[in-house]
């Protein structure tokens, strides 16, 4: 990038692809594309298989039963499938829906939406100056109202690593939902939704190493068999009459029309490329780098950093530098082929809250080095050139 | 390295911008947003018989290249017919600012312009009203 190698750090947006996952969707774009669940040909059969057992190993990966794992667009497609399928069926007038302060808006908007057909409010967990969720303030807001508690694994400003399996417990003595936002948790730390006791889990595919155009939501069976379907079409109707029709199982009976074969296949090949790195080799080599980061920057007088220590949260620091906009930043950085991301971080709430308009915001993930860390520093020293006075 | 956008006359009107502040009794006003990075502008204005910008001011939250955007735009149209105004565009802006911007950063570059457009529209499809703030 302008003449200097490329220093990525903005995996929490999206990842950088393994060789691996490109190599998968190309060659299943060569040897075995046809539509699935369609033709009894040998090419279409193959398409299906590789289709399946996609959703075998994406599920396996969490701990989850291949049935209950649906496969999306992305995350924010899967939140909005849990406000819509279950949202509109169960929310009524007067029920709450739980949230906090540092969810990212897709894990927001929905679920205002929601709460403005139905009549259903939507309630926010306060969080402290560190970036920890209030658990006090959290058990003073769940309760009997409480239909829904939907919250973010790991924030993706601050990298909270959030006690969903708390919040869980709390929900279900209530008889909620405990819906996780698992965006910026699956790529970065071992997920098993049947120890959280999640209800329901979001995810992308892309920032996980795997492409654009794929994430998955994984719904408890009972709860997925119960829900209408989100989207209508082909693939998910098990018999259609000029009258009406009938569902599919799971988990077609929520992937209308056809799916994104390509890009599940490349994001099991995304999985199969975690599992052997191993997702606790993963999350130590990403402790290291965030705990290297946030020791450099707390160095530097003029930086002031968000969120909580190393020790509690995934691979992201959130920083401003003191008289400097972000943006400006980020140009800087840009210049010296530092990738770093500017603004909101579609969190303009949690923005409200930190009293800032937007922050820098340094990701890293399986690819990054102490050494890019360094040039990160030797960039913010370069920015630094903008105040002249 | 050269850090072509930010050349000294950028960092001029950033650190000393040219009408900053607010009126009194504004014809009309506006505040808005860069959806992308959530950068605030506010705009006041006031009309004379003319239907001249007499005086206009900003305030506003932002990077070097938002801010600087709006301090060199206002003193560009201060004097100026609203119909003077709309008939500035992309380009225009651009070439007040004189530097090299990339795409993301253009968008900066726009919001006071925008603003400022959108205002004067606003005005002009209810001009009888009394101050609009949006």
């Amino acid at each position: 990038m302008h003449d200097r190698p490329l220093v990525y750090l903005d995996s929490a947006a999206s990842s950088q692809k393994p060789l691996q996952v490109m190599d998968a969707v190309n060659h299943y774009y060569q040897t075995s594309h046809a539509n699935i669940h369609r033709g009894v040909y040998v090419l279409s059969e193959e398409a299906t298989l590789a289709y399946e057992q996609a959703h075998e190993r994406v599920a396996h990966f969490i701990h989850a039963d291949w049935e209950e794992v649906v496969f999306t667009k992305n995350t924010t497609e899967s939140l909005n499938l849990v406000a819509y399928a279950w949202g509109l069926q169960h929310l009524r007038e007067g029920d709450e829906v739980v949230l906090t302060q540092l969810e990212h808006h897709s894990n927001i908007v929905p679920w205002q939406q929601m709460a403005r057909r139905t009549g259903a409010v939507v309630r926010y967990i306060r969080i402290d100056a560190q970036g920890h969720l209030d658990l006090e303030h959290a058990a003073a807001l769940i309760g009997s109202r409480t239909k829904m508690v939907s919250v973010a694994h790991v924030s993706n400003v601050l990298g909270t690593v959030n006690p969903v399996d708390v919040l869980g417990k709390m929900a279900h003595a209530q008889g909620a939902l405990l819906c996780v936002d698992g965006a910026q948790s699956i790529p970065h730390m071992a997920v098993d939704v049947r120890a959280l006791d999640c209800d329901f889990f979001a995810f992308s595919g892309h920032k996980m190493l795997g492409p654009t155009g794929i994430g998955g939501l994984y719904g408890k069976r009972r709860l997925l068999e119960q829900m209408e379907p989100f989207l209508y079409g082909g693939d998910m109707i098990s018999e259609v009459t000029f009258e009406g029709a009938s569902w599919n199982d799971l988990p077609w009976k929520f992937e209308a029309g056809t799916p994104p074969i390509a890009q599940g296949i490349g994001l099991a090949a995304a999985v199969e490329y975690l599992e052997g790195l191993g997702m606790e080799a993963v999350q130590a080599h990403e402790h290291l780098l965030v705990s290297y980061a946030l020791e450099q920057m707390r160095q530097a007088p003029d930086i002031e950093l968000y969120g909580p220590e190393a020790h509690e949260r995934g691979g992201v620091v959130s920083f401003n530098v003191k008289d400097l906009h972000p943006h400006d930043i980020a140009s800087i950085l840009d210049q010296c082929g530092v990738a770093i991301r500017a603004g909101h971080h579609c969190a303009m709430p949690l923005m409200q809250v930190l009293g800032v308009n937007g922050t820098c915001r340094a990701s890293f993930y399986v690819y990054n080095t102490v050494e890019e860390i360094n040039v990160l520093m030797e960039a913010l020293g370069e920015a630094r050139r903008l105040r002249r006075r | 390295m050269s850090f072509e956008m930010y050349q000294d006359n950028i960092l001029d009107h950033y650190e000393n911008p040219s009408h900053r502040g607010t009126l009194d009794h504004p014809t009309f006003e506006i505040r808005d947003l860069n959806p992308l990075c959530g950068d605030e502008v506010r705009i006041q204005a006031r009309l004379d018989d003319e239907g001249r910008l007499a005086a206009i001011r900003f305030e506003g939250k932002g990077c070097v290249i938002s801010l600087a955007a709006a301090s060199m735009l206002l003193e560009a149209v201060e004097g100026k017919t609203l119909d003077e105004v709309k008939k500035m565009g992309r380009q225009d802006m651009l070439d007040l600012l004189g530097v090299p911007l990339t795409t993301m950063r253009v968008k900066c570059a726009m919001l006071p312009l925008r603003a400022l457009e959108k205002a004067i529209h606003r005005y002009e499809d209810n001009d009888a009203g009394s101050p609009q703030v949006g």
